[in-house]
């Protein structure tokens, strides 16, 4: 099984170490994964800015890049939602590219579903002593259906305790370029969720998607919390959790 | 109304720092939430019903004009009399026509939010005539001012009960009130001889029925009840996409509307008035009106945002958008607040006016999947945001950024280079914890939030220099 990973743009510039993680627990599940190597991002920001152009070309290079695995899957909801539900609407007048469009769509996993449904993974290499806290990103959430697998993964995880936190489905407010254009705005749902955050007591809250990791951890970072660790779902059940920084 | 939709950050600003809102609005927006969320569970398939809701509502659209025909020619067999405005200021020009051929003196309102569109309330109280807003949450806007509504159902919604017993208390010269029952026993009392003493009522339309040339009004006090057959005279409000084939559909719609809107399994009251007072009949207006408004509805039917017209205004949206439930209804400076707000208000007083506001969504799809009759309202939101890009509305330093970062992106060697040097630079500036604390052109950001600093180099390199990179595809292949 022949498995394309997409990086996505903000693993690749960010925290790299996610993706690497993403790859072990591919590996683990017998994946054969492969990293196209011209892959940059899903077109997503061109396209919620209203620059329909330039997430089309970014789509179709996309389409390019995947379209011989058998599955492509991303370490973010939002990027493989991306994929998944929207590009057939930049083709819509494009029959050629409407199909392939629609055949990498079906074969589009955001990570803990892959793992969790495709690949059946039985257990993970990761360990954690402690609790922690899920945030459901609202693209892997209200796009992707993603709820039921990253906990199914997390529960697999010996050690860890998982302590829902209330609103877990709340967006987060990031909403991409949102989160400059309107950034009071912006913060002031990031405050929310970190107070909802910190309420439970975990030590750390995990989530699928670095536009959320970035989010929240500045977030918590400004309001003076140095100790709830801000984590990718993957980084926690590769056991490959980067030393805190504090 | 005034439009105030291009100050919307400015006015975001105000409402995200006002406390007494703050303290509002989280207690408005459990409630809603939580009430819709119970009510959902004594439909056995409410998915299956929100497909029929916008089934009927895509059915009627569909052949708007043939549906607006029929109910047209049903009302007027009815006795009704059937009036069409194109404007804003139609509306006002037909209720002024219709009120001095009835000698109207003073006129009593239940909720439309039409009318809003068009100051009705002004146009009348200039022509010299009294206008007494009938709806619980109108009339306290109305005795303050006209404060503008914040919410689609609940207009005075950003006002806590104490706000209310001062105004009372001031406005009406009674002693202070406290509890909520002897309020609303005030409000009746002074809006009783107001409906005795009217000689016109005005109301909105939730629904109006093509079949049988009916009116539906949804309300929860009543008001609309004594405001549409106290009265000699009943003028209906409201826009033509409100239009339905049958009464059977809005059997079906009402299984949605409440629940979506405020939880209940049905409103208090639900009037269908059909035509005016026959012979013998005790109940009705001797003269019946409608005013059918397009008021732009032509305009949004003829777009890529068209769906949004399958709205039937339960606010479900805007009580469960994130964004809303933290800087309310009067930040989007018009009639129609959050998400279906966001789509309606740049369609109805222009893009260029209120391109702030399909903007400000973190595209979350909350509204999207509660809303009743499924309208894809981020769906929309981009929609008008590709106009806006097309429109050169944007300013130029971010149509030139997202020009370069998606030239580059598609350009994978040099986007490489870029960003090598980009994450190095981003590294450089952060704090021994790994935060930035202000990001040049990233001042929205940084703010009120730090950056986390990536972590110095990219996946690309990394993953190039373990001997996974470009090698790797040939091993595969």
């Amino acid at each position: 099984m022949r498995v394309g990973f997409f990086v996505t743009c903000l693993v690749d510039l960010m925290r790299p170490s996610i993706g690497f993680a993403a790859i072990r627990l591919l590996e683990a599940g017998g994946a054969e994964v492969y990293v196209p190597p011209t892959q940059t991002c899903c077109g997503q920001p061109a396209y919620n800015s209203g620059d329909r152009a330039d997430a089309r070309a970014l789509a179709a290079k996309v389409v390019g890049e995947f379209d011989d695995c058998d599955f492509l899957v991303a370490p973010s909801g939002s990027c493989s939602g991306m994929i998944r539900t929207h590009y057939a609407d930049l083709f819509s007048d494009d029959p050629a590219m409407a199909k392939r469009v629609e055949a990498l769509a079906a074969k589009t996993r955001e990570l803990t579903q892959f793992l969790a449904d495709d690949l059946r993974l039985a257990r993970v290499p990761g360990e954690y002593s402690g609790t922690v806290t899920y945030h459901d990103c609202c693209a892997g959430l209200r796009e992707m259906g993603v709820k039921a697998a990253p906990r199914a993964l997390l529960a697999k995880v010996p050690g860890l305790a998982l302590a829902e936190m209330a609103e877990c489905e709340t967006c987060c407010g990031f909403g991409g370029t949102f989160a400059v254009k309107f950034g009071e705005i912006s913060s002031r749902l990031a405050d929310n969720k970190c107070q909802h955050i910190e309420h439970t007591g975990a030590d750390a809250v995990v989530l699928g998607d670095l536009g959320c990791m970035l989010n929240i951890e500045g977030r918590l970072r400004r309001r003076g919390d140095a100790k709830t660790r801000v984590l990718h779902v993957a980084e926690l059940l590769a056991g490959e959790i980067p030393p805190s920084s504090t | 109304m005034e439009i105030a939709s291009m100050h919307f950050k400015e006015r975001a600003h105000v409402k995200l720092n006002d406390e007494h809102l703050q303290y509002n609005l989280k207690k408005m927006k459990a409630k809603f939430v939580s009430k819709r969320r119970e009510s959902l569970v004594e439909l056995d398939d409410f998915e299956g019903t929100r497909e029929a809701g916008k089934a009927i509502r895509a059915r009627g659209l569909d052949d708007l004009d043939v549906w607006l025909e029929i109910f047209e020619r049903n009302a007027t067999a009815r006795g009704a009399t059937v009036l069409w405005a194109e404007t804003p200021a139609d509306v006002n020009a037909l209720v002024l026509e219709i009120a001095t051929k009835h000698d109207v003196r003073k006129i009593i309102k239940s909720k439309s939010m039409v009318s809003e569109e068009s100051a009705l309330d002004h146009a009348i109280e200039a022509d010299g005539m009294t206008v007494v807003e009938t709806d619980l949450g109108e009339y306290i806007l109305q005795i303050n001012g006209y404060e503008p509504p914040s919410h689609l159902i609940g207009p005075a919604l950003h006002k806590s009960k104490e706000e209310v017993a001062e105004l009372f208390h001031q406005k009406h010269g009674t002693p202070l009130k406290t509890g909520i029952e002897e309020l609303c026993l005030e409000a009746r009392g002074v809006l009783r001889q107001h409906y005795l003493s009217a000689d016109m009522g005005i109301s909105g339309g939730n629904f109006f029925v093509a079949e049988t040339g009916s009116v539906v009004l949804v309300t929860n006090e009543g008001n609309a009840t004594l405001a549409t057959t106290l009265p000699k005279v009943h003028v209906a409000i409201s826009g033509i996409e409100k239009v339905v084939p049958t009464l059977e559909d809005v059997a079906t719609l009402m299984r949605l509307l409440p629940r979506s809107a405020t939880g209940q399994s049905i409103s208090n009251y639900m009037d269908v008035l059909t035509g005016r007072k026959g012979e013998g009949e005790f109940h009705g207006a001797e003269h019946m009106y409608f005013i059918l408004v397009d008021s732009g509805r032509t305009g949004v039917l003829a777009s890529e945002v068209r769906e949004a017209l399958r709205c039937i205004r339960c606010g479900a949206c805007m009580n469960h958008c994130p964004v809303y439930q933290n800087i309310g209804g009067h930040s989007y400076g018009w009639v129609y607040p959050g998400p279906i707000g966001s789509i309606l208000t740049p369609m109805y007083v222009g893009l260029e006016r209120a391109q702030d506001l399909p903007a400000a969504s973190t595209m979350c799809n909350q509204c999207g999947v509660v809303c009743p009759v499924k309208i894809p309202l981020p769906d929309l939101q981009r929609k008008l945001r590709e106009k806006a890009f097309d429109a050169g509305l944007r300013p130029w330093y971010e149509r030139a950024g997202l020009k370069l970062w998606a030239w580059l992106a598609r350009r994978p060697a040099l986007y490489g280079f870029g960003t090598k040097l980009g994450v190095r630079a981003l590294r450089s500036m952060s704090d021994r914890n790994g935060m930035i604390h202000r990001l040049p052109f990233g001042s929205g950001w940084t703010d009120e939030r730090d950056m986390p600093a990536p972590s110095g180099k990219t996946f690309r390199e990394l993953y190039r220099a373990r001997g996974n990179g470009s090698a790797q595809r040939r091993e595969a292949a």
